[in-house]
């Protein structure tokens, strides 16, 4: 196997003047259902390394544009570029040389079944890296199990035997087992406790920090978007009507904007993060320990 | 990393006995690491370094089997980047012996065991069956003393699915079976010169059996099936549970309209067929024996005895029972993942045409046995 041939898959979509500093470049995205515009003329670009928050109301498209992006929903018109590979072009289940370079946490974790969540961040590896060792494979899904903040016992278990968070956890060590570059995550926080939100927060941050990823992260939490997020895209009418950091986005005069980051809530979470500044202080003299 | 070829990980060693050093070159991803990790495991001469200096990128697989490696040898590491060591860091946790797959018992154990599990599946599945056959009855005696509670949208909604949605398949299945058999028994009763004596075999076999046994296992197939794939989702999607909280009793809102509705519509059905079945036959009989399509009608009234379509009548609502009870009990049964849909839908669908077969020939010999034969 050694020095074996491989074909570049997916060349012919690789688009000439990719800038690798933008990872994801969305262009014109237009989405349709029925008569319904969902994204209308979209533009967004993802920069290298950060985490990128997306927001927006109930029915705005955000995981339609996740789909989007990661070629699960191919949309009407516009282009969509990730790693320079021209994404509404291929096919979709078309191997373009970019799905072992993503990793992407669904909702509800979109564990397989039938298999031990150990055997679940064994599939990605085996089906691009079919030659590492069967033990090398099984110390790798033991590692990122403890990576994601699961016990190591949890690996033989089976996802109908795992809590709710426990399940996102395990989804995000299947999403990070080829050490991907980017990383999807749709509402990552949704249904866990305040405690454990706060904990998967921590956990994405450090991910970010140690293993150098871009971050696509949807979210409702305003909780995540102080304290995790370098930028927030905020999603309404079809497109992106506003990117920027909080302060940035607080200047806005958009009144969906202003709602949001004026409402009770939204106040609740900034305080906080106010409170936490002065660890946060401390926390960059002493850069946390990759282990979550 | 270049996409037209691959540059595997590699490792030399330099110095000697108690002053060994591994160099590794390459780059430590999980894409290149796989030959590298192979010599690794079988590199069993002592080493007191590993140099990294020579390294072009490194990412969680490849510090893992790096620090793995240095582990087992308790050699040190040297000449790390800043993102190796945060990265040496990172995978660093846990004692390594988790298993991953579950537990996997050897072979002989795995097939007693098995055996075992079959026969007490099967002790509690019939025990559990005549339970739940139990709670539909106490449900009914319920909803007969409190009418208010029966569901008749609920009813009509699954005859309509059962019954009415069926008839292009079961009508266009039983004018099939009615022209083999009418087209294979002439056959071979043209050797005895007696083929006016198919009108007698394709109206009475239509009437007394395959009317309602061929309809029995569409319907098993199309409405127990169904049944117990609705019910099972329902179950996973803890819509059934909802229903229990808000008071909702699942057995009559859910259950108890499906086997009415499969009970009513099987006697119906069964008939349907039974007819299509003899005009089938007729159609058969008037393109290539020369009976015209009238007379093997006509004649068929003269010879089909009016018990023929008791016997039919009588197994319907049973059979239809079974189909029904089957699909319902298998989906109340899904529990935990989505493969259990799938396998009680099949478990289900089995049962059902398994132990409308058994009875119909309880019914056989029964009917013989009383006289209508």
């Amino acid at each position: 196997m050694i020095g074996e041939q491989d074909e570049a898959p997916g060349a012919e979509h690789e688009v000439a003047d990719y800038d690798p500093r933008y990872p994801i470049v969305i262009e014109g995205l237009t989405n349709r259902f029925g008569t319904h515009a969902v994204h209308n003329e979209l533009d967004l670009t993802v920069r290298r390394g950060e985490i990128l928050g997306v927001v927006g109301g109930s029915g705005t498209g955000k995981s339609v544009l996740m789909r989007s992006i990661i070629g699960l929903q191919r949309p009407e018109t516009g282009v969509i570029r990730v790693f320079g590979r021209d994404i509404v072009a291929a096919e979709p289940d078309e191997e373009i040389g970019v799905r072992s370079r993503w990793g992407v946490l669904f909702q509800g974790g979109a564990l397989f079944s039938t298999l031990t969540v150990g055997e679940n961040i064994e599939v990605p590896l085996k089906q691009f890296y079919p030659e590492l060792d069967r033990e090398l494979m099984h110390e790798i899904a033991r590692f990122k199990t403890v990576m994601s903040g699961l016990p190591e016992e949890a690996a033989s278990k089976y996802p109908s035997e795992l809590s709710g968070g426990m399940k996102k956890r395990a989804g995000l060590a299947r999403a990070l087992a080829l050490d991907p570059e980017l990383l999807f995550l749709d509402e990552p926080t949704a249904g866990l406790d305040p405690i454990g939100a706060a904990k998967f927060d921590e956990l994405t941050r450090n991910l970010t920090d140690t293993l150098g990823l871009t971050v696509f992260l949807i979210t409702h939490d305003l909780d995540t978007l102080y304290a995790i997020c370098d930028r927030i895209a905020v999603l309404a009418d079809g497109k992106v009507i506003a990117v920027g950091t909080v302060p940035e986005l607080l200047e806005s005069e958009h009144p969906w904007i202003q709602e949001y980051f004026n409402g009770p809530r939204s106040r609740a979470a900034a305080d906080s993060k106010q409170r936490s500044a002065e660890n946060a202080r401390r926390a960059i003299d002493n850069p946390p320990p990759g282990k979550a | 990393m270049a996409a037209t070829m691959r540059e595997w990980a590699d490792f030399s060693l330099q110095g000697q006995g108690g002053d060994a050093t591994v160099v590794v070159e390459g780059p430590l991803l999980v894409s290149t690491i796989g030959s590298l990790d192979r010599k690794l495991r079988t590199f069993d001469q002592p080493v007191q370094r590993i140099d990294l200096s020579a390294a072009a990128a490194v990412d969680t697989v490849g510090a893992w089997v790096i620090l793995r490696f240095a582990r087992e040898h308790g050699a040190e590491i040297v000449g790390a980047s800043e993102q190796a060591q945060t990265l040496f860091a990172a995978v660093d946790g846990g004692d390594a012996t988790a298993p991953i797959n579950p537990p996997r018992p050897s072979a002989p154990y795995r097939v007693a065991e098995a055996t075992g599990q079959l026969v007490v599946g099967w002790g509690h599945g019939v025990v559990r069956i005549v339970g739940f056959l139990g709670a539909i009855v106490v449900a009914m005696l319920g909803i007969l003393r409190h009418p208010s509670r029966f569901r008749g949208r609920a009813l009509v909604r699954q005859m309509e699915l059962v019954g009415v949605s069926a008839l292009g398949i079961v009508g266009l299945m039983s004018f099939l079976i009615g022209i083999v058999v009418a087209q294979q028994g002439a056959a071979q009763l043209r050797q005895f010169g007696a083929e006016i004596y198919t009108i007698n075999l394709t109206g009475r076999l239509t009437m007394r059996e395959l009317g309602v046994l061929m309809t029995a296992i569409m319907v098993a197939g199309r409405s127990g099936s169904a049944f117990a794939a609705q019910l099972g989702t329902m179950k996973l999607t803890e819509e059934i549970d909802a229903m229990r909280t808000i008071g909702v009793s699942p057995m009559e809102a859910l259950i108890i309209p499906r086997i009415l509705a499969s009970v009513l519509m099987m006697p119906l059905l069964g008939f349907y067929s039974a007819v299509i079945g003899i005009i089938g036959g007729a159609a058969i009989a008037d393109a290539t024996l020369g009976i015209p399509f009238l007379t093997f009608l006509l004649r068929v009234r003269e010879v089909v005895p009016t018990y023929d379509l008791w016997v039919g009548l009588i197994k319907a609502p049973v059979f239809g029972l079974i189909v029904a009870l089957a699909g319902c009990y298998q989906g109340m049964q899904v529990e935990g993942n989505a493969e259990q849909v799938g396998l009680r839908t099949t478990l289900a669908v089995v049962q059902a045409i398994f132990m409308v077969i058994v009875l119909d020939a309880f019914f056989a010999i029964f009917f013989s046995e009383i006289g209508w034969e």
